[in-house]
């Protein structure tokens, strides 16, 4: 019972969500109540599933760009050749989490222009520190007899990385790439300020008109999104750490 | 055969292996015992290149073990070590499988290998193959990580204290193993422990270190009779030598003519336990029985205390 509970309510919102995005006037009368007398409740100035999808194209081209950026570091400064840019990197990619994402896009504006272009940017940079942190770890907190056996059986340093410690590391590079998804969903909102096509046009087309049921629409559909790949990489996670 | 040739190590200006030559004649198994810190470890990495040398040489039946990649030197050499190593997240017979795979095997060599292997340990391959190795005992992981160390039938095997995480119990019937396998390929084993008992088990020939130098290197009874120093004297155990001696030594050796009543002794069994035997059952001798079943004569006390005195 207890374990089937979870996995119930998580299909229960993703059904939620599909319906949503497919008919949204079907949940009318719920938000209705949220919005003055003849004020539109459902968002009708873009298709949700399109904004929602492009929503999640930008923050995976960004989490992608960004997972492979960190993963490379990580990996770099975890060589004996690398160490040295031990200490650059990580101000490199503390520099990026510090940085606000909305400083990000006023200074990405004037050099790139309106669009995805600057959220990129933003959330690029924004998503880099928990997915490098986290590889780093992963790699130098192997247990010292497998990596030394590993060169023991004559593995190069290439087939050693490969094959035994990125496989070992993955559960906590997911878990660092799996925070970085979930900022990066709640961050692309701010995107819309700057003319990409992200789910905060929603919110952002509420709030200047004084719709609460705009605002809590697009908020909802961040949330859920948010939920269930947080739950997704969780899994994934715990499916390959039963092995280690 | 493995030349070890004036061979050095240092460490921020710390001598750890100081200027060591011994030589390992093949089929033989070597053991070098020492303290921590002896340099013991250090000595057997150098020899697969996972400590480089700063002095000397190693030869590889003559050849320097310089002249080809370290990746490619080690997959010739099998090594095995204390905890076992294996790959968490590959199971079994992907462990054994390791070298076979990076030297190219085709998969029904491979495979045939690996099963021969885990039969050889006793382990079923049809049952064991599958699992990870987090589904083992101990005893059983530990026989993999040896089982993977041998699967590219290397001609010399580094062990850096296999045994060192097993149960007494176990760890007795894992050095049986070991000879028994030695026994079968006829590999050069040079193994590194620090438990006397151990190294006089197994050991053709013992290496005894301390502070990065080479004490003794000979057989275990000349390190008992003529230790070179106080130190291997003192690591031998004063106080263990002649129980030492007879334990080294078959019943067969010290078996006469003669009639003795009580159980039988197998010819085979060691004199330390022969003499164990007749004190604890309190008679002056014993009858002994070869393998086939034939009474040969009989085992006196005397006999074996004149040995444990050092007596051929």
């Amino acid at each position: 019972m207890s374990r089937v509970t979870p996995t119930l309510l998580r299909a229960l919102l993703l059904a939620l969500l599909v319906t949503f995005l497919l008919a949204p006037e079907t949940f009318e009368p719920l938000l209705r109540p949220l919005v003055q007398q003849n004020a539109p409740v459902i968002y009708a100035q873009g298709n949700l599933m399109s904004l929602t999808l492009q929503h999640l194209a930008t923050v995976f081209a960004a989490t992608l760009a960004a997972t492979i950026v960190a993963v490379s570091l990580a990996v770099l400064v975890s060589r004996p050749i690398g160490a040295e840019f031990l200490p650059l990197s990580r101000s490199l990619v503390n520099i990026g989490q510090t940085f606000p994402p909305v400083a990000v896009l006023a200074l990405a504006v004037p050099v790139v222009g309106f669009g995805e272009k600057p959220t990129l940017i933003a959330l690029f940079l924004y998503g880099l520190l928990p997915i490098f942190e986290n590889t780093l770890t992963g790699l130098t907190t192997l247990p010292r007899a497998v990596v030394e056996a590993a060169r023991g059986t004559g593995m190069t340093g290439w087939q050693r990385l490969v094959k035994i410690e990125l496989p070992l590391a993955m559960p906590v590079i997911l878990a660092g790439i799996r925070l970085s998804v979930v900022i990066s969903l709640a961050t692309a909102t701010i995107g819309s300020t700057v003319a990409a096509r992200t789910l905060g046009e929603v919110i952002i087309a509420g709030l200047q008109s004084n719709n609460l049921a705009y605002v809590v629409q697009g908020g909802l559909i961040v949330g859920a999104l948010a939920v269930l790949i947080y739950d997704g990489f969780s899994a994934v996670e715990r499916r390959l750490a039963v092995r280690s | 055969m493995i030349e070890i040739d004036h061979v050095s190590k240092v460490y921020d200006g710390k001598t750890v292996v100081d200027d060591i030559s011994l030589t390992i004649e093949p089929h033989t198994i070597a053991v070098i015992v020492g303290t921590s810190g002896s340099g013991k470890t250090t000595l057997l990495r150098m020899i697969n290149r996972l400590v480089e040398l700063d002095a000397g040489m190693v030869r590889l039946d003559g050849e320097d073990n310089r002249t080809i990649p370290g990746y490619e030197l080690r997959r010739r050499i099998g090594y095995a070590i204390q905890g076992h190593g294996l790959f968490p997240h590959r199971t079994v017979a992907e462990n054994i499988a390791t070298v076979p795979r990076l030297n190219g095997w085709d998969r029904r060599r491979t495979t045939e290998k690996v099963r021969e292997l885990l039969s050889l340990f006793q382990l079923d391959p049809d049952a064991f193959g599958p699992r990870y190795p987090h589904e083992l005992s101990g005893g059983e992981q530990q026989r993999v990580g040896v089982a993977r160390a041998l699967a590219a039938e290397p001609n010399v095997l580094l062990m850096d204290e296999p045994f060192g995480a097993l149960d007494p119990i176990i760890r007795a019937k894992a050095q049986d193993d070991l000879l028994a396998i030695q026994k079968h390929f006829g590999t050069t084993i040079i193994l590194v422990t620090h438990d006397m008992n151990e190294a006089f088990h197994l050991a053709d020939k013992i290496a005894v270190m301390d502070g990065g130098r080479l004490l003794q290197f000979g057989p275990p009874d000349e390190l008992v009779r003529r230790p070179a120093t106080g130190f291997v004297e003192a690591m031998v155990g004063a106080g263990d030598r002649p129980f030492r001696l007879l334990s080294m030594r078959r019943v067969a050796d010290a078996a006469e003519a003669g009639e003795a009543s009580g159980p039988a002794l197998a010819a085979s069994m060691n004199q330390q336990d022969a003499l164990a035997e007749l004190m604890w059952s309190g008679r002056p001798a014993a009858p002994v029985v070869s393998a086939d079943g034939t009474m040969t004569g009989r085992v006196t006390l005397d006999a074996l205390l004149k040995r444990a005195r050092g007596a051929p």
